[in-house]
């Protein structure tokens, strides 16, 4: 099923930013996972690491399993087979509670049914840290502010969660995870419905907000340049990793997406982009079923 | 999602009222109620003596022999009775803002779950052909609490699914369960050959506290505060849950725990609820709304008023069921819609409440 051509090797890893990611230093190490609904496999056991700080993309068409893959990671979903482990520690090894103060998630599901304020949402991202009955701790309210302004959403802390645009609720919802005070920070489309202002203001949240970054993204030019490392899913396995110049190749589009693209360099960043020409094998729409 | 252009200003700023002062007034409001309770009735007492058989009771006086008849009635009639409302009004109000996260839909309430319908099967199967004659005036109580928590299993084990307990499958599972009570209960009346069966089984499906005595109350006060506990320790909790089941478990919130978590606490508190004083519609729905508009959506503020209000509200619709058309009496769910209904459009016109996302 993989074409192994496609299949670039371990590799040294630099990134838009320059940050490098030998193995000595990994943080993030995704072993072999497999995850399963229904009795039906939808990721083969796919293997991905990330050294501290690092931004990493993961793209592929609809329904290769990108959305699973994270919903593993963040605790939704157990492993079929393989762990996840962060820093050492394998996430399902420990309590909800514990994960949950390592790893920040922005979901794609928005509930609409009850008005929490936005300072309420965002202090939600303490829970994970609270002891005992729950009670908000001291210094909560602080942070809390300070990551609000962060997201340059001060003002909008006593304003109805659900009064907000797209992108002031996407915001926000990152404000919570920045409270969460994570080693790692699950992004599933984080883009999505947002204006190319607020899409690049995501990204640019992400790289400054500390934690390493796992993202997956469907925009490949936002990801080549924003990420310092892509891995390509397609079918639930990982067909291609390395940096985005590496891995955005005319072949490998084709094969996995069946399109026709030009990579040209950035003239300002030098990252790569991709021009678009046109629709390589209808066929391959075929195969993909929308996750 | 995202309707609404980016660049639109946000609406403006929640006003809201502080929960604690909110909370404090409830309960002074509620300790003035208590007395009124008892001191409002079909027989007049008269407010000073009513203060003076309480305090008679509370130290333990002397009375003269002419007061015996005065003193049952508070003692043994009015005050019990009171208390009762107010502990299963805190209780209908906590579990209805329980099932309101449980199932996150904020027009749920108590009885969405088929609790209430599988009681009033239990109920109705004493009241109308004597069964359990055994138990006494126990008899309806315990068969009425019986067949909600057989309700409550059968709603579980039907809505259950390989992921665990979803809202919508609970809420369907649910009012289908219901519908399928209601009917047994419908053809009881039928079959019963009572010409008073038909009354008496709309008293109970609308609610009385008539029948209070204190042998029911600590029961029903220990099972609703101990309901009240574990929600106030929950109540971070439900927010999480109240935004979605990733955003929960990535909270480090189990979804599916928590949900069978207030599934038990739910049933067990609105079967007991239920048992001591019929099915009082409409407190589990309104009232967790009307705290919602006043103190917001986070849950500690909720939990914290809601059952305050809950027993406020019930207290009185108590005694307007008795003193209204005494020495008849109305079914409490009559005044919970009569009172509940105006109030509750009212508030919602005033605050401009968001209903899903639409102002």
């Amino acid at each position: 099923m993989t074409d192994p051509a496609l299949v670039t090797g371990p590799t040294l890893v630099t990134g838009p930013t320059g940050r490098t990611g030998p193995a000595g230093a990994q943080d993030l190490d995704v072993d072999a996972v497999s995850v399963e609904l229904a009795g039906t496999r939808l990721v083969h056991e796919v293997s991905l690491a990330a050294a501290a700080g690092q931004v990493i993309g993961l793209v592929g068409p609809n329904g290769s399993g990108k959305s699973t893959l994270l919903r593993c990671v963040y605790r939704v979903l157990k492993p079929a087979g393989g762990a996840v482990r962060l820093d050492g520690a394998d996430l399902h090894a420990l309590t909800a509670r514990e994960s949950a103060r390592r790893v920040a998630a922005l979901t794609q599901e928005h509930s609409a049914e009850f008005d929490f304020t936005v300072a309420e949402v965002v202090a939600m991202g303490r829970l994970p840290h609270r002891r005992g009955f729950g009670a908000p701790a001291e210094g909560d309210r602080e942070r809390c502010a300070e990551a609000l302004r962060k997201v340059r959403a001060g003002h909008l802390a006593e304003r109805g969660f659900l009064s907000l645009s797209g992108g002031e609720k996407q915001r926000v919802l990152f404000a919570r995870a920045l409270v969460q005070e994570p080693r790692l920070l699950v992004l599933d489309e984080p883009t999505n419905h947002l204006d190319i202002a607020h899409q690049l203001e995501v990204l640019a949240l992400a790289r400054e907000a500390g934690p390493t970054v796992l993202t997956a993204l469907h925009d490949l030019n936002l990801a080549a340049g924003h990420c310092d490392l892509l891995y390509v899913l397609r079918e639930g396995r990982i067909v291609a990793s390395g940096p985005p110049g590496e891995v955005l190749r005319p072949a490998l589009l084709a094969e996995v997406f069946g399109v026709r693209a030009t990579p040209v360099r950035h003239p300002g960043t030098g990252a790569v982009q991709l021009l678009f020409d046109r629709l390589d094998r209808p066929d391959r729409l075929d195969r993909s079923a929308d996750a | 999602m995202n309707r609404a252009p980016a660049n639109r200003a946000a609406g403006p700023p929640v006003s809201r009222i502080p929960a604690l002062p909110l909370a404090a007034g409830l309960a002074a409001a509620l300790l003035l109620s208590l007395v009124c309770g008892v001191a409002f009735g079909s027989s007049e007492l008269g407010l000073p003596r009513v203060l003076r058989l309480l305090g008679a009771g509370l130290t333990g006086g002397r009375l003269e022999a002419g007061e015996a008849a005065g003193y049952a009635i508070v003692w043994e009639i009015r005050l019990p009775r009171t208390v009762l409302a107010a502990v299963v009004g805190a209780g209908l109000a906590a579990t209805g803002v329980a099932v309101q996260a449980l199932v996150r839909n904020a027009l749920a309430d108590p009885f969405v779950l088929g609790i209430s319908s599988g009681a009033a099967v239990g109920a109705n199967a004493v009241l109308l052909f004597g069964a359990f004659a055994s138990l006494g005036v126990w008899a309806v109580s315990v068969s009425a609490f019986g067949s909600a928590l057989v309700a409550m299993a059968l709603v579980y084990l039907a809505a259950r699914t390989a992921y665990g307990l979803t809202p919508l499958r609970l809420v369907l599972t649910g009012t289908a369960l219901s519908y399928g009570f209601s009917a047994g209960t419908t053809l009881m009346v039928f079959a019963a050959d009572r010409g008073e069966a038909a009354r008496d089984a709309m008293m109970w499906l609308l609610g009385s506290l008539g029948g209070a005595t204190w042998g029911s109350v600590p029961i029903a006060a220990a099972t609703v505060l101990a309901g009240l506990a574990y929600l106030a320790c929950a109540a971070g909790r439900l927010d999480a849950l109240a935004m979605g089941d990733e955003t929960s478990a990535s909270l480090g919130v189990d979804p599916d725990r928590l949900r069978r978590e207030l599934f038990v606490v739910t049933a067990a508190v609105t079967g007991t609820v239920v048992a001591v004083s019929g099915a009082i519609g409409f407190v589990g729905l309104l009232v967790p709304h009307l705290v919602r508009m006043l103190v917001g959506a986070g849950h500690r503020r909720v939990l914290l008023v809601a059952p305050l209000a809950g027993a406020l509200l019930l207290v009185w619709v108590d005694i307007a069921s008795r003193t209204l058309l005494a020495p008849a009496e109305l079914p409490v769910g009559v005044f919970t819609a009569v009172l509940g209904v105006p109030v509750f459009l009212l508030m919602m016109r005033r605050r401009g409440h968001a209903f899903g996302g639409n102002r």
